[in-house]
């Protein structure tokens, strides 16, 4: 009624200043829990700060809602291995007799597997001995963290991706193939081109960016022009480059000559992302870019005025047309730019360590994970980098735990996607564990609309 | 409530000047016409293109001129693109539409089975037939649950789970059991596991429905790959080795020409599977459930104003979804193949496209079922005879045609207006 002054973006102020709110209180609660010394909300002086910290700690806001998800997968994951386990199982025939073999041979089966879980992705205390007493060099020490970020890299940029879209109200299920069409320009880049070695791999990543912005353009413009919803297209989508991925790979000029089964060329050394800490750590330059990325994203997001149109679209497409933004300009652009990421992501996995030719399986699960990464993350850029972090590391001990333990790397799928089922329904969370009402954390995940 | 917001752009008005979307679908048939007419004629050899009656070479056969054929096909697509594009009544649209692709496909036939290697210049339709439906099998199950699902409100993306899981405790139990039976109903019960955990996240607690889908599908992946590592592969025997049906002969029907022992002398999936078309178009269109459904579906607090108990409802659709792609999964792993990690591979998600494709409605989702399976079949097919079409593009072809559905370019595709959205009463 009042705007009469559109240019100063007024109609919008609102929903901007209620998303900058929320995502301080967020970004409040998120610190206070890592940290372990939550600040106090200012208008309300009165009770003391470690009564307050009492107060948090048990009511219903982001950081403990994750951190009971975490426990909740925990233990659905341990009973999972219990009622898998035939002899453990069979402990419990005679429960009433003799409860403490169960109990104890349970105990032994869980906490070994979780205990080789955390082994193999942050810290193993054989290992640091093993240093200082001098029989291993200081890279085993640091291998498990070196494992956790080489998995968490790719996953940023899906993740960002994912997240991006979601900002803008489009819901992005093609990261995978857009992740797919990037480590196909990547790698054929890698290896096609005779470049020299710094212009070579910034020339290969690029394409890797190219490959997805062009499968995300394709979404973006059907979405925009067409109104067809982007969850369709995208899942569509995503076969075919699966499909044409298996078919690329196995054409002259592509195939590894010496090779008859399906892989490609290797990508030339001077495309390789370096590795930072020698060549026996796997850990490389990708997770600098992650890092750098969600720094662009979050400036992108907050900072600048295609972040603004794309939030206020997200928000109210209606609203923003009203208020002079072009929404199919803003779609396609957050298509492209999400594909962007993507696309980043899948150049990661050829040119880094992981792999180094094209295999049908070279993008593994990334654009998949990168949603579950996103809803984790609660759709902000840093959230998301602490959810890759938390999905490769437990990427690297999943594969510990498969190989010390003999759990399959299966339960780590199980668990990620149990974590955020859990998260996406913070009021079951809250009633399990009898949560007090949050104070000012919005818990909702609740984004996309329907077909 | 939510029934003024309109969520999707759709602001690209349909031109209604010369070029109406009749006319674009006829300008595209044509072209398609002349490219099968100059293109595969040209490809074609004078080798009989021979369609056998039959599982093999031998019997009766529909005999063409590779060449003559796929030229003429050719023609028919063209003249139905001209027919379209000159303007013809609108209840002609779909069945000039059909013979114009028909025709494109058998001119494209022509060309391949002509070019074959010597001696191979024959299709078996008996064989094509029969693995059309075989492939479509797993996507009707999957393709009638989301239509339970969505014609109540309740986006299913879980479809892939839904299978997955129905798969892996029909092969689980019945291994266990050593009985079809149980091993029948613990699949429709797996299959229901997964739609439960989708009805309580989406109707309780309000989770988003695409979301949890996608998630869901992961969790089946994951338990049902982590069981079939820890108990499958350690002890096959016990664990994997379900007793399969047997096939049951129809009488009468299974001595129809071709069709009969293409479809009436086995898989007793088969049977059940379009046994389920029938009943739930009927049930859905002619029944006072089928009503209240598809009232929920669009416009639940219309529904709920009238009594009808509108989560109840969704509950209820929801589950049954769950069983009907729960016994779809078991078409799999008691009838066919013992189970194998994650065996679905994207199947659900197929027969997603063929429920948008076949516009919701569970006749339109047997047909692109069928489409699907076809081109599955072909490329099998082609395979066979070393086509020189690569299999992954026509693998990739249910995906572009729904990517085309969804655009527009077949006919507009509009999912049921409350799909997707929480109700919450008050």
């Amino acid at each position: 009624m009042s705007d009469s002054n559109p240019q100063s973006g007024s109609p919008d102020k609102e929903p901007a200043s209620e998303a900058q709110a929320a995502q301080n209180a967020l970004g409040n609660t998120e610190r206070a829990g890592t940290t372990t010394t939550p600040k106090a909300p200012e208008p309300q002086p009165k009770p003391s700060l470690g009564r307050l910290f009492l107060d948090n700690l048990w009511a219903a806001n982001t950081f403990t809602v994750t951190l009971l998800s975490l426990v909740l997968a925990i233990v659905v994951g341990a009973v999972l291995m219990i009622v898998s386990d035939p002899d453990v199982l069979h402990t419990y025939t005679y429960i009433t007799a003799r409860p403490a073999d169960a109990l104890n041979s349970s105990w032994t089966l869980v906490s070994e597997a979780y205990a080789n879980l955390f082994k193999g992705s942050i810290f193993d205390p054989e290992a640091f001995s093993g240093w200082v007493n001098g029989s291993n060099g200081w890279q085993a020490v640091l291998a498990p963290i070196s494992e956790t970020l080489t998995y968490a890299a790719p996953l940023v940029f899906t993740g960002l991706a994912v997240a991006l879209a979601f900002r803008g109200g489009l819901f992005n299920i093609g990261a995978q193939g857009q992740a797919t069409i990037g480590v196909i320009l990547a790698a054929l880049a890698g290896f096609l081109l005779p470049l020299p070695p710094g212009l070579h791999l910034l020339v290969a990543v690029l394409a890797g960016a190219l490959g997805g912005a062009i499968w995300g353009f394709i979404p973006g413009i059907l979405k925009a022009r067409a109104g067809a919803h982007e969850v369709i297209n995208t899942i569509m989508l995503n076969y075919v480059a699966t499909y044409f991925l298996t078919w690329l790979i196995v054409q002259n000029g592509v195939q590894d000559p010496t090779r008859t089964d399906a892989i490609s060329k290797a990508v030339d050394t001077s495309a390789q992302l370096p590795r930072l800490l020698g060549d026996n750590l796997r850990v490389h330059a990708g997770i600098l870019l992650a890092v750098l990325a969600t720094w662009a994203v979050a400036w992108l997001l907050n900072r600048s005025t295609l972040g603004f149109e794309l939030r206020a679209v997200g928000a109210n497409p209606d609203a923003a047309r009203t208020a002079g933004i072009s929404v199919t300009r803003t779609y396609i652009l957050i298509m492209v730019f999400s594909g962007i990421l993507a696309g980043l992501g899948g150049s990661n996995m050829v040119l880094g360590s992981t792999a180094s030719a094209l295999t049908p399986l070279v993008v593994a699960q990334i654009g998949f994970d990168g949603i579950l990464v996103a809803l984790l993350g609660r759709v902000k850029p840093w959230g998301v980098l602490l959810a890759a972090l938390l999905f490769g590391a437990l990427q690297a001990g999943g594969n510990r735990m498969q190989s010390y333990s003999g759990i399959s790397l299966e339960l780590v799928t199980v668990l990620q996607a149990l974590i955020v089922i859990f998260i996406a329904a913070p009021a079951l969370v809250k009633a399990i564990f009898q949560l007090r009402a949050a104070r000012a954390a919005r818990l909702q995940t609740s984004l996309a609309k329907g077909w | 409530m939510s029934t003024m917001a309109v969520p999707d752009v759709a602001v690209a008005a349909v031109d209604e000047g010369f070029w109406t979307r009749t006319r674009k679908v006829g300008l595209t048939l044509l072209a398609l016409g002349l490219l099968s007419a100059v293109l595969f004629g040209a490809l074609a050899t004078d080798q009989q293109a021979r369609f056998t009656l039959s599982d093999d070479a031998a019997g009766a056969a529909l005999e063409i001129n590779g060449t003559i054929g796929a030229i003429l096909f050719g023609i028919i697509a063209i003249a139905a693109g001209a027919a379209l594009l000159a303007g013809v009544p609108k209840r002609w649209f779909l069945p000039v539409l059909a013979v114009g692709l028909v025709g494109f496909v058998l001119s494209f036939l022509c060309w391949q089975v002509s070019a074959a290697p010597t001696g191979q210049n024959f299709m078996p339709l008996v064989n094509i037939i029969r693995g059309t439906f075989i492939l479509a099998l797993p996507l009707i199950f999957g393709a009638l649950a989301g239509v339970l699902c969505e014609r109540s409100g309740v986006v299913n993306v879980a479809i892939e789970g839904q299978l997955l899981m129905g798969a892996f405790s029909g092969a689980l139990f019945g291994s266990i059991s050593g009985n079809v039976w149980v091993g029948l109903v613990a699949a429709a019960i797996g299959g229901a596991f997964i739609s439960l955990l989708l009805a309580v996240f989406a109707i309780r607690y309000l989770v988003d429905q695409v979301v949890m889908g996608i998630v869901l599908n992961l969790l089946a992946v994951g338990v049902t790959g982590f069981l079939y590592e820890r108990l499958m592969q350690t002890d096959a025997e016990k664990y994997n080795s379900a007793p399969r049906f047997s096939n049951w002969e129809i009488p009468l029907l299974k001595d129809i020409p071709v069709l009969g022992p293409a479809l009436f002398r086995g898989n007793i999936f088969l049977y059940v599977g379009l046994l389920l078309v029938l009943v739930i178009h009927i049930g859905l269109f002619r029944t006072r459930w089928g009503l209240r459904t598809r009232s929920v579906g669009e416009h639940p607090i219309a529904a709920d104003t009238l009594g009808v108990k509108v989560l109840r409802v969704r509950y209820r659709n929801v589950l049954l979804a769950g069983v009907v792609a729960g016994i779809g999964g078991a078409s799999y792993t008691l009838a066919l193949y013992s189970f194998t990690k994650n065996m679905i591979g994207g199947k659900g998600f197929i027969a997603l496209a063929a429920l948008i494709f076949g516009r919701w409605n569970p006749t339109g989702a047997l047909l692109a079922a069928l489409f699907f399976g076809f081109a599955d079949q072909l490329a099998t097919y082609l395979g066979a005879i070393n086509s020189s079409i690569p299999s992954q593009f026509l693998a990739m072809l249910p995906y572009l045609a729904t990517i085309l559905a969804v655009a527009g370019l077949v006919g507009r595709v509009r999912a049921p207006a409350a799909d997707g959205k929480p109700y919450i009463k008050g």
